[in-house]
């Protein structure tokens, strides 16, 4: 069914729907975060949720200064995060920008790295300013290329000025593009929609317009994926599938850096939407100097003090 | 694994050293008591230690070191200087603040999570407020020159006990007053420590006195003829004992008591933040809280959805070891507050409403009662008359404002209330209308030493905390008194 039902893709049906969405208190929102962070997760429980967020982590590199030689050194990273030991997962995705989405595809697909998929950042990331003709064409290339995960960014100047159709509109446009081929992430970019309040419309724009997963940020913008926020984009995703039985993924990407911060996000997903959500099609980490960290903590549990950071690969 | 399971993550109790038995704290020293009484550990109960019953040799020797205290040291010292020791007594129950944690927790029940992050930082707070009070006493409403009203008896409950504490002796001291302070029976090991602190402290003697024991014990206070002032807190029952027992004396008194509030809830509230605030309303500290938000008085409208995320949302709570850090709700305190919980539980069922309580697993020494939520509930039913002081929640449902002005109104009680909305002029208005002492908008049970707190009705008399609560200590410099 087209949009769940929900809407007909018309902006009355949008705004009557969006209408029907509950506010959110930023003191209790941020509170509720915050007693989530006090969990404390230790030993075996800590061991899996380690393992757990490896294979979570979609391995990231937008820079302008990305070579064909870094991008390979990463995905060597993403297929066996630890060389030393073989019981350490691969990550979830590898994520670059669109010219380096065949270089990527085709060096993990040397090194047996055929599960490892690729993403590519996509619609004039990161500010989405640009036609829609440019957008299209840019999401087309990367699935020409091979990437089996477009990460698309809202027009965040569309949602500020109410035009929230025009979101809409942008985001079920390259879903058809994407078809069966690909998984769509939306990239909310909640720095600069602010308001939690924001945030929930905005999660439920990018759901009905059909988004496989919707994701915080792009990382170049602060603040990023703060637990608040992830937290509220999770009651949506969990409010969305109690509406239409579908199941939405959770992208928490930017300042996301330490084992302890990764597990608070972990706690969140168990707490918020369940178990079920705990697994790499239905929640990612964006992240590129976590994945080390967690290595690093996975070293200790196995040998019992920590390595010198000489010990894991910078790339 | 497929589930995330949080491995146990305890709270060493090794900070703690436990004597196997305490006497009372008087005139600065800790003296032998003649009868003991067993404490227990009310998640295992196990015995941590004996405490002393005081009899009313014991409170004699405690009002006569509090009042030579009083006339010799504590009222004549400037309030620069009080406020010096006050400030001390703070730093160093911070900087013991892990041992009070786990103190509380193991004689409470409660779990660490909320001693550690709620229970003592608050009781910290109020003596650093009231601190700052010390030199500052001409501005708080009595006139240019209050006067302390002189030797104060304080009697507190289990369900706070050092937070109780705090709110009790900070004021008093800070104003001028000495004390005698009754704990709760059933909780006395962290007035203990405190008494410790006070001594660490070298506060001068007699200004707190601690006597441990029962309801004998606090009538032996109440009776007094020695003492100035009562300030209490406990059930209403009790409360009027205490209005009755001070009825033809000079004896000024501030009772802090039972209550039953309203959470109300209107269909344009922030949901998710609700039903967190209806948790933390009923289920903080297992609803032994005589705040607690124990009527959810909910609009149809929104009724079903309330409830339905409340049910998934109590599921997630970890009931279980208090020493745990990631338990939510620990232990009752009592055998008999857990007799009187499933007593009043079971008349909710015998008269018809809906009992539902997620799958736990409850341990099987010590006591404990599972999160608990009733629907159908009307103002008839006992369990939305009647304190019930443990975790069970009863919902009610209206369909004007109005209405859930009444609904929330029909009660003996008045403590505190809770309205939920996004609309601003909404809350002004329910706030206005509701009869009761602290009235949160969009939360619940947030408490600050800056805040006054107190009840309507058979909810108690007076307020403590901010500077309402210090002029219940104050007088004018006209004012007379039986002891002067």
């Amino acid at each position: 069914m087209e949009f769940y039902g929900l809407v007909d893709g018309s902006e009355a049906s949008l705004r009557k729907f969006l209408g029907t969405l509950s506010g959110v208190d930023q003191i209790g929102a941020e509170s509720r975060a915050a007693m989530l962070a006090t969990r404390s997760i230790k030993t075996s429980a800590k061991n899996w949720a380690i393992d757990l967020a490896i294979s979570m982590v979609d391995l990231t590199t937008l820079e302008g200064a990305d070579t064909p030689g870094k991008v390979r050194a990463l995905c060597n990273k993403a297929v066996r995060p630890d060389p030393t030991d073989a019981t350490v997962p691969s990550v979830g995705a590898i994520c670059v920008y669109n010219d380096m989405v065949a270089i990527a595809r085709a060096h993990l697909d040397s090194i047996g790295g055929t599960h490892v998929p690729v993403a590519a950042v996509s619609t004039a990331f990161p500010s989405g300013r640009a036609s829609m003709a440019v957008k299209i064409q840019d999401t087309q290339d990367a699935l020409d290329a091979g990437a089996t995960e477009i990460d698309m960014v809202i027009d965040r100047g569309a949602f500020l000025s109410g035009n929230y159709v025009q979101v809409f509109d942008e985001i079920a446009k390259i879903r058809t593009l994407c078809g069966g081929k690909a998984h769509l992430k939306v990239i909310l970019e909640t720095g600069e929609l602010v308001t939690y309040d924001n945030v929930r419309t905005a999660s439920f724009v990018a759901m009905l317009a059909g988004a496989d997963f919707i994701k915080t940020s792009t990382g170049k913008v602060t603040p990023a994926a703060t637990p608040p926020v992830v937290l509220v984009m999770l009651e949506a995703v969990r409010d969305f599938h109690e509406l239409t039985s579908h199941k939405v993924g959770v992208k928490a990407a930017g300042g996301i850096r330490t084992t302890k911060d990764a597990i608070k996000q972990l706690v969140l997903v168990n707490e918020t939407v369940g178990s079920q959500w705990l697994t790499p099609s239905l929640f990612r980490i964006g992240a590129s100097a976590l994945l080390n960290d967690l290595l690093m903590q996975r070293m200790k549990a196995r040998d019992g003090f920590y390595p010198s950071p000489s010990y894991v690969s910078i790339d | 694994m497929t589930e995330f399971e949080y491995a146990p993550a305890l709270e060493s109790r090794s900070i703690v050293s436990i004597a196997s038995e305490y006497g009372h704290f008087i005139n600065g020293e800790f003296v032998k008591g003649s009868n003991h009484f067993p404490t227990i550990n009310p998640a295992n109960e196990e015995i941590l230690s004996h405490i002393a019953l005081g009899d009313a040799q014991n409170i004699d020797r405690a009002v006569a070191s509090a009042r030579v205290a009083f006339e010799s040291t504590w009222s004549k010292m400037p309030g620069r200087e009080r406020g010096k020791y006050l400030y001390r007594i703070a730093r160093i129950m911070q900087e013991r603040s892990r041992e009070f944690a786990v103190l509380e927790s193991l004689d409470n029940g409660k779990p660490i999570r909320e001693s550690r992050d709620i229970d003592i930082p608050l009781a910290c707070a109020h003596f650093f407020y009231h601190a700052g009070w010390a030199d500052k006493l001409e501005f708080a409403g009595v006139g240019s020159a209050p006067h302390p009203l002189g030797v104060a008896g304080q009697i507190i409950p289990w369900n706070f006990p050092l937070l109780m504490l705090a709110w009790k002796i900070a004021p008093a001291l800070a104003a001028g007053n000495t004390v005698i302070l009754k704990p709760a029976e059933s909780t006395s090991l962290t007035a203990l420590l405190f008494a410790q602190v006070c001594q660490q402290a070298e506060l001068p003697a007699g200004v707190v006195n601690i006597v441990t024991g029962d309801g004998g014990t606090g009538s032996a206070l109440v009776d007094h003829p020695g003492i100035d002032k009562i300030a209490f807190t406990g059930s209403t029952q009790v409360g009027k004992a205490i209005a009755k027992a001070i009825a033809a004396t000079n004896k000024k008194a501030t009772l802090e008591l039972g209550g039953k509030a309203a959470n109300i809830v209107f269909d344009d509230a922030p949901v998710d933040e609700c039903v967190e605030g209806i948790v933390n309303g009923i289920f903080f500290n297992q609803g032994h809280v005589c705040c607690a938000g124990s009527r959810l008085i909910v609009q149809e409208s929104i009724a079903d959805e309330i409830v339905s995320k409340l049910k998934v949302r109590m599921s997630k709570i970890r009931v279980g070891d208090p020493l745990d850090k990631n338990t939510d709700l620990g232990a009752i305190n009592s055998a008999e507050q857990l007799q009187k919980i499933k007593d009043l539980a079971k008349s909710g069922e015998d008269e018809g409403a809906n009992r539902w309580s997620p799958q736990c697993t409850l341990p099987s020494k010590g006591f404990w009662f599972a999160p608990t939520v009733f629907t159908n509930v009307t103002q008839a039913h006992r369990i939305a008359q009647e304190e019930i002081f443990g975790p069970v929640l009863s919902v009610l449902t209206f369909r004007t404002p109005q209405e859930a002005i009444e609904k929330a109104n029909n009660t003996p009680y008045g403590l505190s209330a809770g309205v939920w909305s996004e609309k601003g002029s909404r809350i002004h208005w329910a706030s206005q209308q509701l009869k009761a002492g602290v009235i949160w908008a969009n939360t619940f049970n947030k408490f600050d030493p800056a805040s006054p707190f107190g009840g309507y009705k058979e909810s108690g008399w007076g307020r403590e905390g901010g500077s309402h609560g210090l002029t219940a200590y104050l007088k004018s410099a006209g004012e007379g008194g039986d002891n002067e």
